[in-house]
């Protein structure tokens, strides 16, 4: 193709296609403008996320307990997402809130449900179902084709590098204030003991459920934070206090 | 033969590595930088067992189009990759399907159970197999259509085996639980950086090598490969920004959360498919189509209006993953409404791809090549029709969390990028070794055959599981309940998932024996049979 015949465009298309820079450039604003179309205002329009009272940092248990959950790959199978449907809503609960999700890094909702939702899981099962459940799924429901994560009973929980995680959330904007970083050693030893002093616990993580998980008082296993982890989904906003028409989107 | 400088290189690398799994607290640090220093140190006994001292001979000139000489050892290399690694992807794929159908029969916990091993899987067909395809492809078609030799020199050797570093350190990785969480970014911060050093230099070679260009204009499949690997760029970065809870942890906690993660993610997830296995393999249309036919490319004002369009609508097609959920609603309806869009600039690639056979249709006959070529660039019209019809929130309220997304997926990854990529394989393998001809073309006519039956099952047995799924979660009794439980959706798609083990395995079959048809091509033989198209009678 000759620069001298064709249209406007395709003589100066011309100039594009001899220029490797002009093309590497023109390509990269091409592809850039969707991107900040969209993700952009996100971050500035104030309705993004929904006002609603609740709302809360993950206790260091739960957050270890999310890390086993995404370790394993759980999201895989499982969507963190109720939609506004009535068959979702009288399945699984109230339809998620972007607010739901404002503390979680990364987000969990999944894409795929070979496996039900568990926005809202926690709550619906007792401890020791989910503790038979996750040792051998097919106990439970036979029907179930999810593995089986027996081995989790007898891995210990290393707590080690759960402040180093709680600090870089906090550097993020997540509200870890100094006393949650103080007490974060503590904090995970007594959310498995019922017996334990646990008001400081709840009053800096209001709603934490407490108990001794897997059954094994003597030891702190990835099994327990996993369940707490399970018991606290979707169980934080209060939707007494929800209101779905100043929020609508 | 290896300068003995790269073995020094590797040696200090390797190193490096073990001084950081020492010094780590973290025990899943340790032990990935323990296999990372294992590695490295395999590659630098390797290395020094072929390293020389003495000054590099010239080897004897293979010129084409004058004085350039091509930089194709690192081709081969990459076309062995593509071949292996897809063998190592396709096998995963088969054992993470009868995972889902045999639980019990296929629980390999810890390290294998399904959660760790369908990020393996995807990595390894999208990232092993595509990305070497990738590499290889790209750097034949800009040597050919730039008349240049790869710019860089080593540089392109880093670029290939840094990038093998990055799939071993990403996919031990995931088997050992080392993963972010955010599907097709599973890989973690340190590995993330690693891929960013390897792809600038990708980018560099690529360049570098089309500024050094004698040809005037720039090929139309170099435009595909050069807007894939700056998008790609810019999304990895994006979409991986963390920081890392320590540097000596392989934790790291992303700069994005909740419905910003959600929608950077999708951003990034979306275009992964768009750039890398869309404009990345359209590139390879469009060097290996016309090559093969032996025609022009058909219009070469499609191809400009194809690019430009392709390229623009393709980014903002993200938010169709996210219909129905906690993102606002004017997001998921700007996603909506430029994936229906993105219709028509994909099947203007396709028509672009499929008239450049005009004149040459009765090769579809006698050629496997072309053959295989049509029924990529057939899988790809029925992909992005199938694609733009599921972002519609009325069909994506139905379609979403189903098998059905799991079949649209596989009837472009292996319909689209599976087949253009083995066809542009068997174009490059007897050019690439200085052979005649392929070793056999009836084999290739097995592979086609085994592949096309295995994704024609897989898509309609995932059609039906997941419309059938979809419509059991919201099915109502006349009394207004709920008439299914969750787990008798799951129990009802047995059969189905029998069916796409078998697809998988077919599948994988025709890869085998595209392996074995590559070796003998390069061991240098012809297998001895009646010419394709031919009757048999008349051979007799």
């Amino acid at each position: 193709m000759s620069e001298t015949s064709g249209n406007w465009f395709i003589r100066n298309h011309a100039k594009v296609e001899r220029n490797a820079t002009l093309l590497l450039g023109l390509s990269l604003v091409t592809v850039a403008i969707g991107g900040v179309v969209e993700l952009a205002p996100l971050f500035y329009l104030e309705n993004t996320i929904e006002k609603v009272d609740g709302m809360r940092p993950y206790s260091p248990l739960e957050l270890a307990g999310r890390n086993v959950y995404i370790r394993e790959g759980c999201y895989n199978c499982h969507s963190q997402m109720i939609r506004p449907f009535r068959d979702e809503v009288e399945r699984y609960g109230h339809y998620s809130l972007a607010a739901e999700s404002m503390y979680d890094r990364p987000f969990q909702w999944g894409s795929k449900r070979t496996g039900p939702d568990l926005a809202r899981v926690g709550g619906r099962y007792s401890n020791e179902w989910h503790v038979a459940h996750l040792i051998n799924p097919r106990d439970v429901v036979p029907e179930s084709i999810m593995p089986p994560y027996s081995w989790l009973m007898s891995r210990e929980l290393d707590p080690g590098l759960i402040v180093n995680q709680m600090q870089a959330n906090a550097v993020l904007g997540v509200p870890y204030d100094a006393a949650m970083i103080e007490n974060a050693a503590a904090d995970f030893a007594v959310q498995v003991d019922p017996e334990g002093d646990s008001e400081g616990l709840l009053a800096r993580y209001p709603k934490a459920v407490i108990a001794d998980f897997d059954g094994q008082p003597d030891k702190l296993t990835e099994m327990d934070a996993l369940v707490a982890y399970l018991q606290m989904l979707g169980t934080l906003v209060d939707f007494s206090t929800y209101d779905p028409v100043a929020n609508t989107r | 033969m290896t300068k003995i400088s790269h073995v020094g290189l590797l040696a200090v690398a390797t190193f490096g590595a073990l001084v950081l799994a020492g010094l780590s607290p973290d025990p899943l640090f340790r032990l990935h930088f323990g296999l990372i220093t294992a590695v490295l140190l395999l590659g630098t006994v390797v290395a020094m067992r072929f390293a020389t001292v003495a000054p590099k001979a010239k080897p004897v000139a293979k010129t084409r189009d004058g004085d350039v000489e091509y930089m194709d050892e690192v081709i081969r290399y990459g076309t062995i990759a593509t071949l292996l690694w897809g063998i190592a992807g396709f096998l995963i794929g088969v054992i993470v399907a009868a995972q889902l159908t045999w639980p019990a029969l296929f629980n390999f916990e810890p390290f294998f159970t399904f959660g760790r091993m369908r990020p393996l899987h995807t990595s390894a067909v999208i990232f092993a197999f595509g990305g070497n395809a990738l590499l290889a492809t790209s750097f034949y078609c800009v040597q050919r259509t730039s008349r240049a030799r790869l710019f860089g020199g080593d540089l392109a050797w880093f670029v290939f085996w840094g990038y093998q570093l990055f799939i071993v350190m990403a996919a031990t990785g995931y088997l050992l639980g080392i993963t972010q969480g955010k599907e097709y970014a599973e890989p973690e911060w340190y590995v993330d950086l690693w891929l960013t050093v390897v792809w600038v230099a990708y980018l560099v070679v690529f360049l570098g090598t089309i500024l050094m260009r004698r040809e005037p204009h720039i090929y139309v499949a170099n435009w595909f490969y050069l807007a894939m690997i700056i998008t790609i760029a810019m999304l990895h970065l994006v979409n991986n920004a963390a920081i890392p809870i320590s540097f000596l942890a392989t934790k790291s906690v992303p700069v994005w959360a909740g419905v910003q993660d959600a929608l950077t993610q999708w951003w990034y997830g979306h275009n992964a498919v768009g750039f890398f296995l869309t404009a990345g393999f359209l590139g390879m249309m469009y060097y290996f189509v016309p090559k093969q036919a032996e025609r022009p490319v058909y219009s070469y004002r499609l191809s400009i209006a194809h690019f430009w369009s392709l390229i623009f609508l393709y980014i903002w097609a993200g938010p169709h993953h996210l219909h129905y959920t906690a993102l606002p609603d004017w997001a998921q309806t700007l996603g909506m409404v430029f994936s229906i869009m993105l219709w028509m600039p994909s099947w203007g690639g396709m028509i672009n791809g499929l008239m450049t056979l005009n004149g040459a249709w009765d090769k579809v006959r006698t050629d496997p090549i072309i053959r295989m070529f049509v029924i990529a660039l057939a899988f790809y019209g029925m992909s992005t029709f199938e694609g733009p019809m599921m972002s519609i929130k009325a069909v994506n309220s139905l379609s979403h969390y189903t098998d059905w997304t799991i079949g649209h997926v596989h009837s472009g990854a292996l319909g689209w990028v599976g087949m253009v990529s083995f066809a542009s394989l068997y174009y490059m393998v007897p050019k690439l070794w200085g052979r005649p001809r392929l070793y056999s073309l009836r084999m290739i006519n097995w592979h086609f055959w085994l592949a096309t039956v295995g994704i024609v099952i897989y898509a309609a047995a995932l059609w039906v599981s997941g419309i059938t799924q979809g419509l059991m979660w919201r099915e109502y009794d006349a009394q207004g309940y709920l008439v299914y439980s969750f787990v008798e959706s799951v129990a009802v798609l047995h059969p189905y998932y029998i069916a796409r083990t078998i697809a998988g395995l077919l599948y994988l079959a025709g890869a085998i024996i595209m392996l074995v048809n590559v070796v003998q091509t390069i061991r240098g033989k012809e297998r001895q049979e009646v010419p394709m198209g031919s009757p048999v009678l008349a051979a007799a």
